[in-house]
């Protein structure tokens, strides 16, 4: 039975957590994180969880912690923003050369300088090739539904890799909205118990994590990986759609959005995704064919799709909420047009940059996006193709 | 806890021969002489930060180590012992596991001294029930015989080179034994390889078994760094301890105690001259820097009486 309850993405994920009832959570707070591990400080507190926090020192060492007691064979996790995500580079790397499941609870801060709290998508962008599943949500009700079906991706035995569960700092993790809980047993039992065939704690068979590793191995680990990510797609899809008979809420690698028979389609990641929404609605009310392509899979990249889903429109546009600073546009910007060069597609394409920094991108702006589509397809040119929405130049 | 030298030296050995660390080198006496500390039938899960140790002994696709062995990274195995420590708190209150399981941390000077120094002190600081075990060679000697903070005064590494206008590293080594002793933690001892090695077997067992966070600071020459004769290293070791340079000592629950007082107290050039890492020292006119070593070395020493003697 599903409950109703107006909670911020913060709290929402802090329930599924609590609901999931992990082994070992080391934490260390960072805005816009932090209440994610303050809530459930007090779930230990109040005895509503087995598990076991670890208030370490910095977020290195929550990362650091969280890799040791995935590999001791427990279901951990932590949660981070910005700085804190940067500060634990190496351990993501770590993370995924070991093959370990676990989860990251991101909640998408600027990274400094200027130091600044707000969302953006750098910190999680520069960790895109660090070897993470990374799953990207609209609101809170996806931020807590992605959540509930992490381990399931992370754990699958063709999968093994860390998941990366990340909303927009302050958009959705603070804002309260309405949104439906699934029962605590439901979770509990969609999630189910972790048993890893290899562990550190296995009193019958030691275990040795963490290799040196040189010419002569090195390459094979990486692909190895490799592997691993190739079955993403498909256990992603596989768990939505268990989940979606358990919550009737359907999830894909993406979201598509009035984008069937849609002349010009937007690219995009995150909160912004629901402004632009709201943007198409009011066009699509003015017959203008209009649509979206919301990203809910990033890594591993469902390019193939991408450009399948994207094979009729006439312009896109492609939004970043971080720089690359390549000069020709963001990380998604360069996925997306990759993937339509492989499918070679005739669609004009440019690349926004938007949002920095937590920069509020408005209806009026999406609006704008669309009607600059529009232009570029009357002129059959692109013109220039890396651009900056809302910023003083 | 009564101490049997012969008993300890016949447990099995827990890490296997066959690993690539130098001949002589002083880390691994340390791991084989801390690890007979372990009681047979207890596990164990040896943490080891990035060094010399870690890439010599697990080499994929071998390892030396009998116990299960975490590997993460050159700055964290304080944290990341700290998970699979929490990683057994947890798993043995839901029932999966029933074994007895000791946490022992093994780092270079580098990765403990200096760029894990946060960790460590985390894990410290929150009285995580394991051992963490310096094997202090003084300086980063993986990466080929660079100063760190443990490295004494004066020492000639490639980074604080002896020279015409340099008399080698110029600052003093952190005491780092004593900064864990700040943290209030149930157990910290110092020791080395001296005489018949009971003081190092009886701090590791207690180390080992002491319910909280404990700290060995272990000496462990290394003869390619300290360029001295590499079979004599006891004796090197021995001239560490009798002239004050490396005094034994433990920290229980705040109690500090000096576990061994020279019968007569050697000049510091004892310890000194055998190594070519402080050659230049003993170049004439350089008799200035070997009395202010001397002077640094007492210093400490009385420093040391007065908090044994409280």
């Amino acid at each position: 039975m599903a409950k109703r309850d107006r909670l911020s993405g913060n709290e929402a994920v802090a329930i599924a957590l609590r609901q999931i009832n992990p082994d070992v959570f080391p934490a260390f707070p960072i805005t816009p994180s932090t209440e994610i591990p303050q809530y459930f400080a007090s779930y230990v507190a109040n005895g509503l969880v087995d598990t076991e926090f670890i208030t370490v020192e910095s977020e290195h060492s929550s990362m650091s912690a969280a890799i040791g007691a995935s590999a001791a064979g427990a279901r951990s996790l932590t949660a981070t923003s910005s700085c804190g995500l940067a500060y634990m580079w190496e351990e993501l790397y770590i993370a995924a050369s070991n093959r370990l499941p676990l989860a990251l609870a991101l909640v998408n801060r600027a990274l400094s300088g200027p130091i600044n709290i707000n969302c953006d998508h750098s910190d999680s962008m520069g960790a895109r090739d660090a070897g993470w599943i990374q799953i990207y949500a609209e609101n809170n009700q996806e931020a807590y539904d992605n959540m509930a079906q992490a381990y399931r991706i992370s754990e699958h035995e063709d999968v093994r890799l860390p998941i990366m569960i990340c909303q927009d700092g302050f958009i959705t993790s603070h804002a309260v909205e309405n949104m439906e809980l699934l029962e605590d047993g439901e979770v509990k039992s969609f999630v189910g118990e972790y048993n890893p065939e290899e562990y550190l704690l296995n009193a019958d068979s030691p275990m040795a994590v963490g290799p040196y590793s040189i010419t002569d191995y090195y390459m094979e680990a990486k692909r190895n990986q490799a592997e691993g990510m190739k079955n993403v797609s498909r256990v992603v899809l596989e768990v939505a759609k268990e989940f979606a008979e358990l919550s009737g809420r359907e999830y894909g690698l993406f979201e598509e959005y009035r984008l069937e028979d849609a002349e010009y389609a937007v690219v995009i990641i995150g909160s912004a995704a629901g402004t632009t929404k709201d943007a198409i609605d009011l066009l699509r009310e003015k017959g203008e064919k209009v649509g979206m392509l919301k990203i809910r899979l990033y890594r591993p990249f469902p390019a193939e799709e991408i450009a399948e889903a994207l094979r009729n429109v006439k312009a896109i546009a492609v939004m970043d909420r971080a720089e690359s600073y390549t000069n020709h546009g963001g990380p998604l910007g360069a996925d997306v047009m990759a993937a339509l060069f492989r499918a070679k597609s005739q669609a004009l394409a440019v690349n926004y940059i938007y949002g920095l920094g937590g920069r509020d991108v408005r209806v009026e702006d999406m609006e704008g996006v669309f009607e600059t589509l529009r232009q570029i397809d009357r002129d059959g040119d692109a013109g220039e193709m890396y651009r900056y929405l809302g910023v003083r130049e | 806890m009564s101490y049997n030298f012969k008993e300890t030296m016949s447990k099995p050995e827990r890490l296997a021969p066959g690993h690539r660390m130098c001949a002589g080198c002083g880390g691994t006496i340390a791991v084989r002489n801390v690890l007979r500390g372990l009681h047979e039938g207890d596990k164990a899960v040896i943490g080891n930060a990035t060094g010399c140790l870690e890439v010599s002994t697990f080499t994929y696709p071998y390892t030396s180590w009998e116990d299960s062995y975490i590997h993460n990274a050159f700055e964290n195995a304080g944290a990341t012992m700290s998970g699979v420590e929490g990683a057994y708190k947890a798993l043995r209150r839901k029932g999966k596991i029933d074994d007895t399981y000791k946490f022992i941390v093994f780092g270079g000077d580098g990765g403990t001294y200096d760029i894990g120094l946060q960790s460590l002190s985390g894990a410290m600081e929150r009285n995580q029930d394991m051992v963490y075990v310096c094997y202090d060679n003084g300086a980063y000697m993986n990466t080929g015989i660079q100063r760190s903070s443990a490295t004494p005064m004066f020492a000639d590494t490639t980074t604080t080179p002896a020279g015409t206008c340099s008399n080698g590293k110029p600052q003093n080594r952190k005491d780092l034994a004593v900064v864990m002793a700040a943290h209030d933690i149930p157990y910290v001892g110092q020791t080395t390889f001296f005489k018949n090695f009971r003081d190092l077997h009886v701090k590791s067992e207690k180390a080992i078994y002491t319910r909280g966070a404990a700290f060995l600071n272990v000496m462990a020459p290394c003869p390619r760094g300290w360029r001295y004769n590499t079979p004599d290293i006891m004796e090197i070791c021995r001239l560490g301890v009798e002239t004050c340079y490396w005094p034994l000592f433990e920290v229980e629950n705040g109690k500090w105690t000096l576990n061994y007082q020279p019968k007569e107290k050697l000049p510091i050039e004892d310890f000194l001259r055998p190594q070519g890492r402080f050659r230049h020292l003993f170049k004439k006119g350089n008799e200035y820097l070997l009395e202010a070593f001397q002077k640094e070395v007492d210093r400490r020493w009385e420093e040391l009486l007065f908090l044994c003697s409280r």
